[in-house]
């Protein structure tokens, strides 16, 4: 057949924005985005404070601080005699950073592994997954302490403390990934599977070369509710366990002073939502590093 | 018994239990080697069933068949059998040549080895320059060409093939009929092809066997003695014309219980 054929029957690329010039506007819209909820803020606060309005809640500078009083804080130290807030921040950050990722990293483990062995048995299937669903519905603070106790006097000295804390932020990340495993696993194409067959390919080429990849997109898609997820676990699971060292504690110790110093909270919450962002942000980058699928098969 | 037919049907019949449906009733066929042979009939007359049979995907409730004097599913674990479906079924995380690759990747080939059949196959189906891309990257009747590549790749005994150009357009579907016809005379495979079209099954093949619904059965075997190599001016001679009109009263006669829409489709 002639090349000119071959060239005609390709669908016609589009023109696409250099990559570069796409991911600055992407992110300049999210700045936009960002100056956009600050100007609402101060807006509401100026609105509710000059009218004197007290619905839903009275408007005040403990209610609502100034974004510049928020950001200000962060430079100046919380206690006397202490570095400024954003160093102490910054250093709990990594702490609950490093639980939080390897509570994910469990989690996906975990969640994967458990999605795999259930599609290969629909007995499992319908004894485990009610399990699987309830163990959700149990509050994270009400299970976090045993597993305190349980978890920490295994460990060695250096997991000592934040591995627990690590398996808690686990919890909360196996669940997603082994729910979205499982329907990933069992999308392949049921022709996909019959040509499988025919190459009389075993269940672990099967899985490995046709159900996996195709699961990929939806294992993705869990992992980045997993990313959030598990900072937040990280957070939540440093509460019971007496852990000084994350963001769990200053949450902790500055609503205590909130009446006082409301900047110190809320520039705490910034800081771990930004962790949480990050995380999130990873994932995506993996994902894009890692999945190659046709536009409509991409979660 | 005859021991040089590539496959060899006996009485093979096939229910559902669901809904007490007879697709396949008492079949007997025999497909010699390197023929190639068109399965055609209306929705329900159970062609796609007798495919799938063949290539051992679904059990035959009673009767037997050999694939070269095996068992199906020693012909299946032998790697005897290529597929080709309507869809291409391509793995779309997958490269071209990768996908070509697939069956030979199961059937344990090394890399060099892997990849000079690969090179081959994209040649014979005209895919060259191709071998990176993604299947997303292709037109449909590129993706089909591909699946037939695959299929190939590993010189299966035999061909099966369901309704493989049925999603084309027309024009597509004509040169590929013309490509599929020049790679069978190449690599001498059997083939089993499944289609709506009547003169699509003339002129591809050396045997067409009209099929009934209802229970499934062979309504009848037509010989189909056009010159070889086929091409464009086969579908222009009088026996071309002769022959599809042959194929479409049997049919015919076989389709009283068919309804409109069926009839309409093998027309």
């Amino acid at each position: 057949m002639a090349h000119a054929a071959i060239a005609a029957e390709l669908p016609r690329r589009r023109v696409r924005d250099v990559p570069l010039v796409r991911a600055a506007g992407r992110i300049g819209l999210v700045v936009a985005v960002l100056v956009l909820l600050v100007g609402l803020w101060e807006l509401y606060h100026w609105i509710w404070t000059s009218a004197g309005w007290t619905w839903p809640f009275p408007v005040n500078d403990t209610s609502m601080p100034h974004v510049w009083t928020i950001v200000k804080a962060f430079g100046q130290p919380a206690q006397v005699n202490q570095p400024a807030l954003i160093t102490i921040l910054l250093h709990k950050t990594a702490f609950t950073a490093k639980e939080a990722a390897a509570g994910f990293a469990m989690g996906a483990l975990v969640g994967f592994a458990l999605g795999v062995i259930l599609v290969h048995s629909r007995l499992l299937q319908r004894g485990f997954l009610p399990y699987i669903v309830g163990s959700q519905t149990v509050p994270i603070l009400a299970i976090a302490p045993m597993v305190v106790v349980w978890v920490n006097p295994k460990l060695p000295g250096s997991l000592q403390g934040w591995g627990a804390v690590a398996v808690i932020a686990a919890y909360l990340t196996f669940f997603p990934v082994a729910i979205n495993t499982l329907r990933g696993l069992q999308s392949a194409d049921p022709r996909a599977l019959e040509l499988m067959r025919t190459y009389a390919a075993s269940r672990w080429a099967v899985l490995w070369t046709l159900r996996v990849p195709t699961s990929l997109p939806y294992v993705f898609s869990a992992l980045r509710l997993a990313a959030t997820a598990s900072v937040v676990g990280a957070i939540i699971g440093e509460l019971p366990s007496g852990i000084q060292d994350g963001l769990g504690s200053a949450i902790l110790n500055f609503n205590q002073y909130y009446s006082l110093e409301p900047q110190e909270l809320w520039a705490t919450n910034v800081i771990a939502a930004a962790l949480g962002i990050a995380f999130f942000v990873i994932v995506v980058l993996a994902e894009r590093a890692i999945v190659r699928r046709a536009p409509e098969n991409v979660a | 018994m005859n021991s040089t037919s590539v496959v060899r049907i006996d009485g093979v019949t096939k229910t559902f239990p669901q809904g007490n449906v007879t697709a396949l009733q008492e079949i007997d066929l025999e497909l010699a080697p390197a023929e190639f042979v068109s399965l055609i009939g209306p929705s329900g007359c159970g062609k796609s069933t007798l495919l799938r049979v063949i290539g051992d995907l679904i059990e035959p409730t009673a009767g037997s068949i050999t694939v070269n004097g095996k068992s199906v599913r020693q012909a299946r674990n032998d790697g005897d059998y290529g597929i080709v479906f309507q869809d291409a079924v391509l793995f779309d995380w997958r490269t071209v040549a990768k996908n070509i690759a697939l069956p030979l990747e199961m059937l344990g080939w090394e890399r060099q080895r892997r990849k000079a059949r690969v090179t081959e196959m994209l040649e014979l189906v005209e895919l060259g320059g191709f071998a990176d891309h993604h299947p997303w990257q292709l037109s449909g009747g590129m993706q089909q060409r591909v699946a037939i590549a695959r299929a190939l790749s590993f010189e299966p005994a035999l061909l099966l093939m369901d309704e493989p150009f049925g999603a084309l357009d027309e024009m597509t579907r004509e040169r590929l009929n013309l490509e599929l016809l020049s790679i069978w005379q190449k690599t001498g495979s059997t083939v089993v092809f499944v289609t709506h079209s009547i003169s699509e099954a003339v002129f591809l093949s050396t045997r067409v066997v009209v099929m009934s619904p209802r229970p499934g059965r062979i309504a009848g075997m037509i010989d189909v003695d056009l010159p070889s190599p086929r091409s464009v001016e086969t579908r222009e001679a009088p026996r071309f014309f002769e022959l599809v009109t042959e194929v479409r009263e049997l049919l015919r006669k076989r389709g009283e219980h068919l309804l409109p829409e069926e009839e309409a489709r093998i027309s």
